[in-house]
Parts: C-alpha cells; sequence; structure tokens
C-alpha cells in the first residue's frame, strides 16, 4: 500500500432509487488517521453513501477504492473484511443479548462445537481497555445505558478489526457530556491509526472535532473544506442552500392561568420498576414549557400518564381545574388536549387509511363527520382539503394514503389536525424528528403560534438546541423525575447536560 | 388394578402422546426463535405421518422388517423438509403472511397426502397397517418400581426425543449457530450488519422445523396408530404451538409443556376405568386437553417472551 | 363509476385471476404426475356443476355456507384478527338452531323460523367472542384459542346433540320442524336443497361492506385492524373492537350453521370429527382477499370447485383432494405474490413503459 493512497475514495458514485437520485456522482477521501464530517440535511443522501460504502447497496454507477485499490463491496461481510465498521444511527444491538454476544454474533471465537464465552468476554475486556470504554462484557444491553450501547456498537467494529469507522450520526441521543466522551473516544481511535467518517448535521460536533467537511445536498457534493478554514454559518448556508438563522424568532411570553398542572405523579410500568417519580410540573397558558433529558429517561411514560394511555399510581394531572389522572384518552382529548406523538408512524398516522381519514382519526364520531352512525364523507373530504390547503401538506390528493407522503408531509398532517381541534394544551413530543430544516422550522414556528394564541404548549424533546430555541421554560427530567427547572437565558448546555445526567439539582421553580 | 401399577401405566401413556408433540414443539421453536411463524406445523406433521406409513410399508413389503420404521422416520424427515420448504419460500424469499403461508402448507398437506394415499393404495382411505416401533426396555432402569415400567419401557422414539430436548438446547443456547438463529429471530438487521446471512438463516430454522415436525407426525403412525389416514393427524399440531408458546420458546419449557399436554390426554384414557367418571358425559373427558390448553395460556405470561422480530418479513431496504 | 374504474384500472384483480390460473396448472401437474387425463378431470368438474338444474342448485347450496364462513374469517382479518375457529361457530350456530327449532316447536312458525336463525347468529358470535375476549383482556393468540374452540365445540355440540335431541339408537337429532328451505324452488332445480340461507350470505356481504366502509363503527375497526397503536393513540376502544370484530364474524358463521341445519339437513348429526367449514372459510376468505365481495366470487369459485370434484373422482377417477391441492396452491400464489408479480414480469414492463410515456 503506498503512502499517499487514501484510506477511502469514492469515485462518482451515483445511486438511484425509483423517482430520486439519491446520491448524484458524489467524490470524496478519507485519509488515513483523519476524522472526516460528512454534513447534510435529513434526506440529502448521507446514510445512502454510507450505506454504499458498508456493502448495504450497491451503487448504479461509480467506483470505490480502499488504499488504492478498487474494490466492489457487494455485501457487509466484504465491507467488514476490507476494514470498514459502521456505527449505526440506530444501534444494531439484540436487547435480550449480553454485550459479549453481541460483539462476537457472526465471528464468535470457538471451542470445539461450543461458543468459548470465557475467551470472547476476555477479548471484549481487553479492547475495551485500550480504548477506556470501560464497557462490562456480561452487562444484558436492556439494562446499560444509551452511551454505553454505543460503546458497544464501537467495540462491534473493533473486534472485527475495522481500520475505517463510519459513525452516522452518533450524538443524537447522547448528553453534552457523553458527547464529549464520545469525542474524546474517537480522539483515541485516529491516535491509534483509525480513520473516521462522521455522518452529522450538527455543526458544533463538526466544528470541534473534524479535520475536513464534505458537505452534500440533495444527493449532490456542494464543498469539500478544511475545518479549521470554515465557520460554522459558511456550513449552515452550503448545507440548506440559502442563508439560516439559528435564533427562532419569537416574542415574549404572555403568560396567564396554570393550565395543565402534575403533582407528586407516580407510575410503574409492568416489571413494576417505577417510571415516574413523584413527578410534578404545570405548564401555563401562553407558555412553552421544554421537557429536557435523554431518551428513556421517562419523558413517554409522562405523555402517555396525561393522554390517558397510561394509568398512574398516585398523584394529580390536572387541566384546567379538572382531575384528568387515569380517564381515557377519548376523555381527555375531549378536554382540548392535543398531541402530536413521538412516533408518527406508529402512533399518529394508520399509514393505510386516506389523508382524508387520517384527519377525523379522532373527531370521526363526532358531528358532523358522524351522521346518525353514518360517516359524511363530503364534510368529511371538505375538512381534510382544508386543512391540506392551511398547513401546505404536499399530497397529490387527499385520497392518497398516508404512507404515500414524505414523512414532513405526515408530520404537518399531525400537526393541522391537532392544531385544528384548538386545544388549550398541546403537547408536541419529538415534534422535528427526523425531519429537514424548512420543515423544522415550520414545526416550531406552528408552536410557537400555538403559544402566541394563549395556549399551553408541552415540548418534549431530546435536541437540546430545540428546548434552548423554542422554550420559555425548560423542565429536566431524570429518571422519572423533574430534577430542575431553569429559564433557558439563566442556563447553558453543560448545565443542563449536568441535570440531564443526573448530576446537578436546580431545586424547586424557575426563577425562584 | 392397584394404583401404582396404574401411575405407571398412565406415566408411560403420557410419554406416548407427549413424543410427537415435543419433536413439533422443538421444530417450532426453531421457525419461530428464528422469527418465521410456523402455524404449518399442523400440515408438517401431517407430511411426516404419511411418509413414514408410505415409507415404513414400502421398507417392510421389501423385507426390512428390522429397519421399516427408521426407514419410515428418514422419510418423514425428507418429505417434512420438502414441505417446510414450501413455506420457507413463500413466507422468507416472498414475503407472504407467515399465518397465511402456514394455513397453506395445512391445506396442501391434507390434500396432497390423501390424494397420494389413493393414488398409491388404489383408492383407499388410509395406508396399509405396518408394524411399527416396538417398545423398548432399558436394562436394570426398568426393574424399578412405578417409574421403571412408567419411563424406561417406551418406544425408542420417546427416547430420542429427550435426547433431542437437551441437544436443541445447546444447540441454540452454546454454539455460534444457535446465537446467529436467535439474533436472526430478535433484532434481523443486527445480524445482517454483522455479516449474518439473515434468510439462510430463517430458511434452516424453517426447514429443521419441518424436519422436527415430520418426525412428530412420523412417531404417531409408527408408535400409535399402525397406518396413515384423514384423521390421523387431528389437531397434534396446533397442541405442539401451544406447548411451544407455553414453555416459552425454550426447548426444557416446551418438553414440560408437551409432557403435560401429553397427560392431558392419557387422562382420558384413565378416567373411564373409575367408577365414578361414569357420571361424566364422555365429551367433556375429551374437552380436557382443550380446555386445559386455554386456561394453561390465560395464566401464562402472554408473548411477552416471543421473539421480537417474530413474524416480520426481513426487508434489507427498512434498516 | 369512478369507484368502479378505480377497481379495475388497479392490478388486484390480476394476482388473483393469475394465481387461479396457476393453481389450475399445479393440479394439472399432478394430475399428470399420477397418471390422470388433466382435461378430462376438469371437464368432467365443470359438467357436474353444470350438467343438470338439480347439480347446479346443489352447487349454490355447497356454495352459502362457504360464503359466510369466508365472511366471517374475512371481516375478522380486517381488524387483524386471524379466525380459526368458523369450524367451531358453525357447529355452534347449527346446535343452537336445532335446539331452538326442536324444543320450541309448539312456536308459531313465522316465530320459530326466525327465532332458530337469530339464536344459531347470535350463539355462534358469543362463541367467537370468548376467544376476541381473551384476546382483548389477556392478550392471547386468537389463533390458538380458536383452534382449541373448534374441538370443545365439536364435544359440546356432540353432548348436546346425544343428550337432548337423539333419535333413540341412531347417531342424529330428531327432525327439526323450522325450515328456510325454498321449496317453491324444487320444480326448477329437481329437489335441490336450496335455502334461504343463500341470500342472508347475500345480505351478510352487503352488511359488511357497508358497516366497513360506511360507518362509524367501521370506521374504528379498520384503524384497530391496521394499526392498533394509533387507535389507541385517537380514543378507541382496541379491546372492545377486537371483541365486537370476533362477535359479527361469529354471527356469520353461526348463521352458516343455521342455514347448514334448517336448509339442507333439517336434522343435526353427531360428528365424528371436524366437518371443515372454517378451513374451506379461510381459503375463500384469502381468495377473496378479504374483501366482501371478493368473498362471495371465491366462495363460488370454491363450491364449484368442490361440488364438481364429486364430478371429478366419479367420470375421471380422480380423488376429489386433488382440489385441496388446488385450492392450496391458489391461496399460495395470492400469498405470495411475489411470485405472480415475476411471472407477470413481462408484461409489467411494457405497461409501465407505456404509462410513463
Amino acid at each position: 500500500m503506498s503512502a499517499a493512497a487514501p484510506v477511502v475514495e469514492l469515485k462518482q458514485i451515483t445511486k438511484r432509487f425509483p423517482g430520486i437520485v439519491a446520491n448524484d456522482s458524489i467524490s470524496l477521501t478519507l485519509e488515513k488517521g483523519e476524522i472526516h464530517a460528512l454534513l447534510g440535511e435529513n434526506g440529502a443522501g448521507k446514510s445512502t453513501l454510507m450505506n454504499i460504502v458498508f456493502g448495504l447497496y450497491q451503487p448504479d454507477e461509480g467506483s470505490i477504492e480502499i488504499g488504492g485499490k478498487p474494490v466492489i463491496i457487494d455485501s457487509p461481510n466484504k465491507a467488514i473484511e476490507l476494514g470498514i465498521g459502521m456505527v449505526h444511527q440506530h444501534f444494531k444491538l439484540v436487547d435480550p443479548f449480553t454485550v459479549t454476544e453481541n460483539i462476537i454474533l457472526g465471528m464468535e471465537p470457538k471451542k470445539g462445537l461450543k461458543i468459548d464465552y470465557k475467551s470472547a468476554a476476555e477479548q471484549v475486556r481487553k479492547l475495551s481497555e485500550l480504548y477506556g470504554l470501560q464497557v462490562n462484557p456480561h452487562a444484558r444491553i436492556h439494562d446499560i445505558s444509551v452511551g454505553m450501547q454505543q460503546r458497544v456498537e464501537i467495540m462491534k467494529t473493533l473486534y472485527r478489526g475495522a481500520d475505517i469507522l463510519i459513525f452516522d450520526e452518533p450524538t443524537a441521543v447522547l448528553t453534552p457530556q457523553e458527547i464529549n466522551e464520545l469525542m474524546a473516544i474517537m480522539k483515541r481511535l485516529v491516535a491509534e491509526g483509525k480513520s473516521i467518517i462522521l455522518i452529522t448535521h450538527k455543526l458544533k460536533e463538526i466544528m470541534s472535532i473534524s479535520d475536513r467537511v464534505t458537505i452534500i445536498r440533495r444527493g449532490k457534493v456542494i464543498d469539500t473544506v478544511k475545518t479549521s478554514e470554515t465557520n460554522p454559518n459558511e456550513l449552515a448556508e452550503k448545507m440548506v442552500g440559502r442563508d439560516v438563522t439559528f435564533k427562532v424568532d419569537k416574542l415574549d411570553p404572555h403568560v396567564g392561568n396554570t393550565v395543565l398542572k402534575l403533582d407528586g405523579v407516580n407510575s410503574k410500568n409492568k416489571e413494576g420498576i417505577s417510571v415516574l417519580n413523584n413527578l410534578s410540573f404545570e405548564v401555563k397558558s401562553g407558555e412553552i414549557l421544554g421537557i429536557a433529558g435523554v431518551d428513556g429517561n421517562g419523558q413517554s411514560e409522562l405523555i402517555q400518564a396525561i393522554t390517558g394511555l397510561r394509568k398512574i399510581d398516585s398523584g394529580s394531572i390536572i387541566v384546567e381545574g379538572k382531575e384528568i389522572a387515569n380517564l381515557s384518552p377519548r376523555k381527555i382529548s375531549e378536554m382540548n388536549v392535543s398531541h402530536i406523538p413521538e412516533d408518527r408512524h406508529k402512533h399518529g398516522l394508520v399509514l393505510d387509511f386516506t389523508v382524508s381519514e387520517n384527519m377525523v382519526l379522532e373527531t370521526y364520531y363526532k358531528s358532523p363527520y358522524n351522521r346518525n352512525g353514518f360517516m359524511n364523507n363530503e364534510v368529511i373530504d371538505k375538512h381534510a382539503e382544508e386543512l391540506v390547503q392551511a398547513f401546505d401538506v404536499r399530497t397529490p390528493s387527499i385520497h392518497n394514503t398516508a404512507r404515500s407522503l414524505s414523512g414532513g408531509n405526515q408530520q404537518k398532517a399531525i400537526i393541522a389536525r391537532e392544531i385544528d381541534k384548538e386545544p388549550t394544551l398541546l403537547i408536541a413530543a419529538q415534534p422535528t424528528r427526523g425531519l429537514d430544516v424548512g420543515a423544522i422550522e415550520f414545526v416550531q414556528k406552528q408552536l410557537i403560534a400555538q403559544r402566541d394564541q394563549g395556549k399551553a404548549v408541552l415540548l418534549v424533546s431530546f435536541e437540546l438546541d430545540e428546548i434552548m430555541n423554542v422554550s420559555d421554560r425548560i423542565a429536566v427530567i431524570y429518571e422519572g423525575q423533574i430534577v430542575g427547572e431553569v429559564y433557558p437565558k439563566d442556563t447553558n448546555d453543560q448545565e443542563l447536560g449536568l441535570m440531564m445526567a443526573g448530576g446537578l439539582k436546580r431545586g424547586g421553580k424557575a426563577g425562584e | 388394578m392397584d394404583v401404582l401399577t396404574l401411575l405407571g401405566q398412565m406415566l408411560n401413556t403420557t410419554l406416548v402422546f407427549s413424543t410427537a408433540l415435543i419433536f413439533a414443539a422443538l421444530g417450532g421453536i426453531f421457525s419461530e426463535r428464528s422469527g418465521v411463524v410456523n402455524i404449518g406445523l399442523e400440515g408438517l406433521m401431517m407430511f411426516g405421518a404419511f411418509a413414514a406409513a408410505v415409507g415404513g410399508y414400502y421398507a417392510q413389503d421389501a423385507g426390512y422388517a428390522g429397519m421399516a420404521p427408521w426407514i419410515g422416520v428418514l422419510c418423514a424427515m425428507a418429505v417434512g423438509i420438502i414441505g417446510a420448504l414450501i413455506h420457507a419460500v413463500a413466507s422468507i424469499t416472498f414475503k407472504a403472511d407467515q399465518t397465511i403461508s402456514g394455513t397453506v402448507i395445512n391445506f396442501l398437506a391434507a390434500g396432497s397426502t390423501l390424494y397420494l394415499v389413493k393414488l398409491l393404495f388404489e383408492g383407499a382411505g388410509e395406508t396399509p397397517l405396518i408394524d411399527g416401533f416396538y417398545k423398548y426396555k432399558v436394562p436394570l432402569l426398568s426393574e424399578i418400581p412405578v417409574l421403571g415400567p412408567g419411563l424406561f419401557n417406551s418406544y425408542p422414539t420417546t427416547y430420542l426425543a429427550v435426547i433431542l430436548v437437551i441437544v436443541v438446547y445447546y444447540l441454540l443456547f452454546k454454539t455460534p449457530f444457535g446465537l446467529r438463529l436467535r439474533a436472526v429471530g430478535e433484532h434481523p438487521s443486527a445480524a445482517d450488519t454483522l455479516g449474518v446471512n439473515v434468510n439462510r438463516m430463517r430458511y434452516i430454522g424453517v426447514m429443521l422445523s419441518g424436519m422436527l415436525a415430520g418426525i412428530g407426525g412420523a412417531t404417531i403412525t409408527l408408535t400409535t396408530t399402525g397406518t396413515f389416514a384423514h384423521n390421523t393427524i387431528s389437531g397434534q399440531g396446533f397442541i405442539a404451538i401451544a406447548a411451544m408458546i407455553f414453555g416459552k420458546w425454550n426447548p426444557l419449557g416446551a418438553f414440560g409443556a408437551a409432557v403435560f399436554f401429553g397427560f392431558s390426554q392419557a387422562i382420558r384414557n384413565y378416567v373411564q376405568q373409575f367408577g365414578w367418571s361414569q357420571d361424566i358425559p364422555q365429551e367433556f373427558i375429551y374437552m380436557i386437553p382443550y380446555v386445559l390448553t386455554i386456561i394453561v395460556l390465560v395464566s401464562a405470561v402472554g408473548r411477552s417472551s416471543a421473539p421480537s422480530a417474530l413474524g416480520q418479513p426481513y426487508d434489507p431496504s427498512k434498516r | 363509476m369512478n369507484k368502479f374504474k378505480k377497481i379495475f384500472a388497479t392490478d388486484s384483480y390480476i394476482v388473483p385471476l393469475v394465481a387461479i390460473l396457476l393453481g389450475f396448472l399445479v393440479g394439472a401437474i399432478v394430475m399428470l404426475i399420477g397418471g390422470y387425463d388433466p382435461i378430462a378431470a376438469y371437464g368432467a368438474l365443470f359438467k357436474r356443476v353444470f350438467g343438470s338444474p338439480y347439480d347446479f342448485g346443489e352447487a349454490i347450496r355447497e356454495m352459502t355456507p362457504l360464503m359466510l364462513t369466508g365472511l366471517s374469517v374475512a371481516f375478522a382479518f380486517r381488524s387483524g384478527l386471524f379466525n380459526i375457529g368458523a369450524d367451531g361457530q358453525v357447529l355452534i350456530g347449527m346446535t343452537a338452531a336445532s335446539l331452538i327449532g326442536i324444543k320450541w316447536a309448539g312456536l308459531p312458525l313465522f316465530l320459530l323460523v326466525p327465532l332458530a336463525v337469530i339464536g344459531a347468529g347470535l350463539c355462534g358470535g358469543l362463541w367467537a367472542g370468548i376467544a376476541g375476549y381473551l384476546k382483548a383482556k389477556r392478550g392471547i393468540n386468537e389463533v390458538i384459542t380458536t383452534i382449541m374452540l373448534n374441538w370443545i365445540a365439536l364435544f359440546l355440540a356432540n353432548y348436546i346433540v346425544r343428550t337432548f335431541l337423539l333419535i333413540p339408537g341412531q347417531n342424529r337429532s330428531e327432525d327439526i320442524p323450522a325450515s328456510i328451505s325454498m321449496t317453491f324452488l324444487n320444480s326448477f332445480f329437481d329437489n335441490a336443497r336450496l335455502h334461504w340461507g343463500t341470500f342472508i350470505a347475500l345480505a351478510a356481504a352487503v352488511f359488511f361492506y357497508i358497516y366497513l366502509w360506511k360507518t362509524k363503527q367501521g370506521f374504528e375497526m379498520r384503524a384497530v385492524g391496521l394499526n392498533p397503536h394509533a387507535a389507541e393513540y385517537a380514543g378507541m376502544n382496541v379491546g372492545r373492537n377486537v371483541m365486537k370484530s370476533m362477535f359479527i364474524a361469529g354471527v356469520f358463521a353461526g348463521l352458516a350453521g343455521a342455514g347448514e341445519v334448517l336448509g339442507v339437513f333439517h336434522y343435526q348429526a353427531v360428528f365424528a370429527g371436524s366437518p371443515g367449514y372454517g378451513f374451506d372459510g379461510i381459503a375463500v376468505a384469502l381468495l377473496g382477499l378479504t374483501h366482501p365481495f371478493g368473498v362471495i366470487l371465491a366462495a363460488i369459485l370454491y363450491g364449484m370447485l368442490t361440488y364438481g370434484s364429486a364430478g371429478m373422482s366419479f367420470n375421471a377417477d380422480v380423488p376429489p383432494e386433488l382440489i385441496r391441492i388446488v385450492i392450496g396452491s391458489i391461496i399460495f400464489f395470492i400469498a405470495a405474490q411475489g411470485i405472480v408479480r415475476w411471472v407477470l414480469k413481462p408484461f409489467y414492463f411494457k405497461r409501465k413503459k407505456e404509462k410513463v410515456l
């Protein structure tokens, strides 16, 4: 291998899917010992490109060279053989398996016919020590934190001898502290001679760790620049294709009466483990309360409790003076509570229903949609037509299935439906997850507009930036408990991060 | 008859009834642990029962009397695998709904076995009677009172079934093959990205289930009925599925459940020996295994321990 | 008109049609391997169905329970449930109709007949409801429970017939005075056993369609079937819909039972084993793509095949079980649509290209 040849060279890669060119003649080089960031919006084609490098897809045109030699990567096996490892955004871990089992899967050390678990665990321990990962080889995946799970993902690639590591949006689910630790790990990996491609849409990370950045937009390479010679604004403009403001414009809130009040709410899951732990907070009309926290600290359960999908064991949940704890979802919905669910495919839409049917998913039983037990399709269609217009939901027709819409338009349809209910309380869970910048702006503006109309808005998000920019007040949730309430102007990422990791409590109500 | 002798006999009958269920339930475990629902166990047992009857008959006819039942078992394994392949092609390669494609197996088995019986035996409704297996007394152990005649005077297939429970357990939880099979049923895309061929593992799982269900069916013709007719397999495959679920997809658990169901069937034969049972209509005694199955499922924990990816065809584009 | 166009513009009808052809092809190959003449056999099959008014009438008689059990399976399918228990529900429906028809024979016929029919439907529905209840409240897979309930229904039906309705020394019940036979058609169909159950079945299909696609409750049920999580989020009661869906499915099957004892046999036999109505119903539902009108068409095809298979075995000496292979293959091809699309590929590409231009 000649020293000058790049570790990976992609030449004019093109990949088409029905109706879309996901990668349009993309070229990219990765030098040895480099952290090369791949920047682009959701849907820009980053993941497709990396799936090609990892052998999950085949390019329609173009070629790949590894260490100067042309290769054809037709399966993950081939990629692994070539020393390529991928740390997936959605962890590919088998929950009931142990750390060791997950790492050795597919390349198990054997003693006779049996798996040699002892030497496997030893190997895992050694790798963990070498890179300072501190992973317990015998722990089961469902018992360890998200940050730890990610390290298991990294170790899977190292165990297979990967020299080229692809990190796909690795920080999406981490706390700021965990992100710092990950950055340190990445630096150690590079110091040990590995090369890294970092896929992300977060500019902060790119600026702090990468050597070079390649920006792609709509499947095309816009530019490749040295990180030291650029700045976040330039990168953002290249990524989105226009000027972007990071600050969300909003007026000062006009806070009114308490709309939602939780007091000492406790709930246990099926295994008897406490998921909501003496949880209390309130949301007033005209304000957005952001719930910050790491995934899995009770956010989903909190929303389920408020919307009637989960029974609580004690405590009270009051909406506009009325106790709603343990009422049915229908009853709560009728108290003018709207809900944008975190998983729009699973909970927000019936994908095989038409757009029109989805628009009345919660109100179908009411007049005028229901006429003596029969569906009044004329009125339903007219209503859908109006909402599609008002919220700019792009669909060929209201009679197309929700499945045929893009992610952004599906989310717009849900928001249209929920806002149309004229709620007094709007609950938005992860409302911008997986959306591109344009759609994110739209969603956030809608939330602020609702707040300006005097509605109470409860925003749950794992994106710290979103919490900081959109909320008027922030409550931090950790292990099913509110560990602090702060105003965005009085805090910063580091402090929130500490609270999110359970390391700091800022007692009482914000501002007291 | 004294109680102890009765108990020993009941134990023995329990094992006879359980054997077929054990084989089929183990087969179900292979398929479902790999992520493929196998409601076609019933049909696969039918294929096996048929193949054993026909293969055994021709072997006996050709003068291999002693080996005939074993040749029957081999035929059952082969035909079971072929039957399972239909399920595999439809549900794995062509991503058909697994429940529907399993139902197809049940249909094809019912149709084709009887069609072939009529074709091979000049329009007869069942295969000619064959000798089948004989019970084998384990030396010394069979002398133990109650347990001896109960456990150690059984058909060779029963011993094989018990050994297989251990083998399957070892295979699933101690070997690379088992780790991969379980991974494919829990999180196929995780396995895929580590170079484990998801569809190949699933094909193997389904084919093993066909093989084992085939043996299960064979044990019924070779130890109980001696022939294959339209009612030789009537519901055992479904009870095997229940045993697998009740046993939480674990070979040891499924073994326990299969013995339990075998026992509830054995009760039916023995309860009539007691005077008081005359007052109970025979239909209610027949119902026992089925009612027990429902009661058992009501008291067992739902599907919480089912493989996570059970029933979902693997679509790499969604990873 | 628009809707009409839509049905025929999509390929939804092509796949089953090709699947049916492929199924017949498989049957023909199986016959060839067995040394039979498939053309003679299929010819005998159709001749049997259309050969005489009596046979034609009897073929319709054969189709009737298939329509209802097919609708039963299809209806449950639409709300995400696999009803393998139509067999037991038919038996319970039969038994209820027999019991009412014989024990309340004192009532005037205009009361007795509807009571027996309604009783059959209700009891079938409640029997299926057991599986619905266990699914909704305990999360138990309805596939297993409905199969177990089939066996329990078989023994329960036999017990009731043997204990309360038996003609001493025979293996059947007394004659049932209540009848839904269409005796006024006897001269046209040569005494074929036609009965009102056929119209009940057609009405059930219409009900199925209107209920599911036009009413508020149907909207809920479809939402639950397509995405129970979203339905729950939208405030629908998933468990109640599961129970309701199983109940209605059971009513359909129970009505099939009423038709058999009140319209065809006029007595109830003690069954030695499962009569197999339910498994036919599964085939019909899948063949009809779980759409009510598709189910009716599928029942007509299936009824023709099973009724005609007797002629096939009589005239061409082919074992009637062959038809099960044909039907199994048809469902296989419908379920594994990929195979059919693969067969159709050359034609498809042509069409796609035209569309683009």
